[in-house]
């Protein structure tokens, strides 16, 4: 029933996300925007483990969990890279954007 | 099912966990000499169990393994096909072909993260076995990140400014495109119900709705981030050019096809119903604008290792193809493609780590004179330039000529006029590139040769002698292998 709202949330969260990712060039940055797309699609899975006439499906429930695991994989080791980059080059925007 | 089928389960788990254990031993024990051999010794096991492997396939056809014995919908497929087997051996090959190159490589440049090297190379070799053989969407999306977890960092290993700026960008398209691939297979759920290959293959086809339409091109774009398929290329070029020679050679020969061989294999069977053959021609076009895009810019490169780099982005282009085409033959020439362009490749960049070990740089004006010090080097060079360009007696030559066979028997002739261009582009670009070296060094050059009074050494030299040399010997055995490609071709769509 609430599906719906759900669903649109993870909807305006994946724009929302993909905008940081296009727009926004400070590394930190784009890595949280890529978390918050990363996080709309895991909402989505829920609601679609939800909406199904017998009860939660446990399969994208499994998938949420897993997908979790490597987004934190993926996260923690780009937080390494980029303190690397930072390290060795003394930048945090490869690109020269102007976001703060 | 038959007393081979004994062997088939074994051989899979061999493939995945033995270099996935082979990573968590490197780890923890760190010595170069055994890690190199155990290397070695597993690229050649892998190579002596992948023969009864195709043979069963060849005999059986498609093999389906159900894990730990739960059967679908419930379980988790393995799926091992003639394109899957294709991939399996060239991951072999060229595994094995690196593994030996890089025992010598990481001794002559004294590498300092070595040991890295060796943790991430078992395990991107674990992660692209069990790529290879998954059948299910999201056993794929698992095996695929650990791709590219162990793919980025063996790009930052290079150290410097430049590696470590190519290594972020490549992890943000990898991060993006997983997460697009993540809301396909999201999708299809969603839509079907199902995530094993075989069962969403099974289905009747009219049944497609929208949704699985947007599934699939939300996994057809993610891929192509992870793939650097035209037009999303734009980190291929930097990162593979700034990796060291046998992780160059790695990331160009296996892990950016991986990810392109998931859309071929994706998009016929699984989703069949899901585009229409306007939007093939489309992929085709795609495709085609990839490979005149990469060979032209291979053309303009001042230095050697961006030139090779360039020509991957090109010859990614032509599995594309197979989308178009659909049939028996093409699957045949595509896969045959990537075979040939795997092996060439990968002796491509090492030949030019042996050059840049050779000479100091790789800028292609100063790579005049190298013919007299590192001939044999050169001539391997040369040799997978050819065989990517697709001339004949090599591979290269029997992949275009059954892709342009496939394009010419169903009226599709635009397809054989690009697949033709492209191969002309291939041959001018590597032409070009032996043309400097050949070149007499002129009196007045800054850097003169550095002297390389003990040649090279001999685990630095055979590997790309060894890969070119099979890439042409894949010219002469096109018509032996043909049967096992087509296990599991798809059906000529009407």
């Amino acid at each position: 029933m609430t599906g719906w709202l759900f669903s649109v949330t993870a909807g305006l969260l994946f724009a929302i996300g993909l905008y940081g990712v296009l727009i926004r060039t400070e590394l930190v940055r784009r890595l949280l925007a890529a978390n918050v797309m990363a996080t709309a699609v895991f909402l989505f899975l829920i609601v679609v483990a939800a909406e199904t006439p017998d009860g939660p499906d446990p399969v994208p429930q499994a998938m949420v969990l897993t997908g979790i695991v490597i987004a934190v994989s993926l996260t923690a080791f780009a937080l390494a890279l980029i303190r690397h980059f930072r390290a060795v080059t003394g930048e945090s925007d490869p690109e020269g954007g102007d976001d703060d | 099912m038959t007393e081979l089928d004994s062997l088939v389960a074994p051989t899979l788990t061999f493939l995945i966990f033995a270099p996935l254990l082979a990573g968590v031993v490197a780890l923890l024990w760190p010595r170069g000499l055994v890690l190199d051999l155990l290397s070695i010794s597993l690229g050649a096991i892998s190579l002596v169990l992948l023969v009864p492997l195709s043979g069963t396939v060849m005999g059986q056809g498609p093999l389906l393994l159900e894990l730990g014995g739960h059967e679908l919908p419930l379980g988790i497929p393995l799926y091992v096909d003639g394109l899957a087997l294709a991939m399996l051996w060239l991951t072999a090959l060229t595994g094995l072909g690196t593994a030996v190159y890089a025992s010598g490589w990481l001794r002559s440049v004294s590498h300092p993260s070595g040991q890295q090297y060796r943790v991430l190379w078992f395990l991107l070799w674990s992660g692209l076995n069990a790529l290879f053989v998954s059948g299910d969407l999201f056993n794929i999306y698992v095996t695929l990140e650990i791709t590219t977890l162990a793919a980025v960092p063996l790009v930052a290993l290079a150290r410097g400014r430049e590696a470590l700026s190519a290594a972020m960008q490549y992890l943000y398209f990898a991060l993006v495109g997983s997460i697009l691939f993540l809301l396909g297979v999201a999708l299809v759920y969603a839509e079907t119900g199902l995530l094993a290959l075989p069962e969403l293959s099974a289905r009747e086809s009219e049944a497609a709705g929208p949704g699985e339409t947007i599934a699939l091109l939300a996994i057809t774009v993610g891929l192509a981030m992870k793939a650097a398929l035209f037009p999303a290329h734009g980190w291929l070029p930097r990162a593979h050019a700034a990796a060291s020679p046998p992780a160059s050679a790695l990331l160009s020969a296996l892990v950016a096809k991986a990810a392109a061989y998931l859309v071929i294999r994706l998009w016929l069977g699984p989703f069949e119903a899901a585009w229409t053959p306007a939007v093939a021609q489309l992929m085709g076009v795609v495709g085609v604008l990839g490979i005149l895009y990469g060979s032209l810019q291979a053309l303009r490169q001042h230095r050697l290792k961006p030139v090779i780099a360039y020509s991957t982005v090109a010859q990614l282009g032509y599995l594309l193809l197979l989308i178009p085409l659909a049939s028996v033959v093409a699957w045949q020439g595509v896969i045959y493609h990537a075979l040939v362009h795997g092996l060439a490749k990968a002796a491509f960049f090492l030949a030019a780590g042996n050059l840049i070990l050779g000479i100091g740089h790789d800028r292609l004006v100063g790579l005049a004179g190298c013919d007299r010090v590192l001939s044999k080097n050169l001539l391997a060079m040369a040799v997978a330039g050819v065989a990517i360009a697709g001339l004949p007696p090599t591979g290269g030559f029997i992949a275009k000529w059954w892709m342009i066979t496939a394009a010419l028997e169903q009226g599709q002739w635009w397809w054989a006029v690009a697949i033709g261009m492209g191969g002309l582009l291939a041959a001018l670009y590597v032409f070009r590139v032996v043309s400097f070296a050949v070149h007499s060094p002129r009196p007045w050059h800054e850097e003169p040769l550095r002297e390389t009074r003990h040649g090279l050494n001999r685990l630095l030299l055979w590997p790309p002698v060894l890969l070119a040399a099979a890439a042409v010997a894949l010219g002469m055995t096109g018509e032996l292998l043909a049967p096992f490609l087509a296990v599991g071709a798809p059906e000529v769509s009407p």
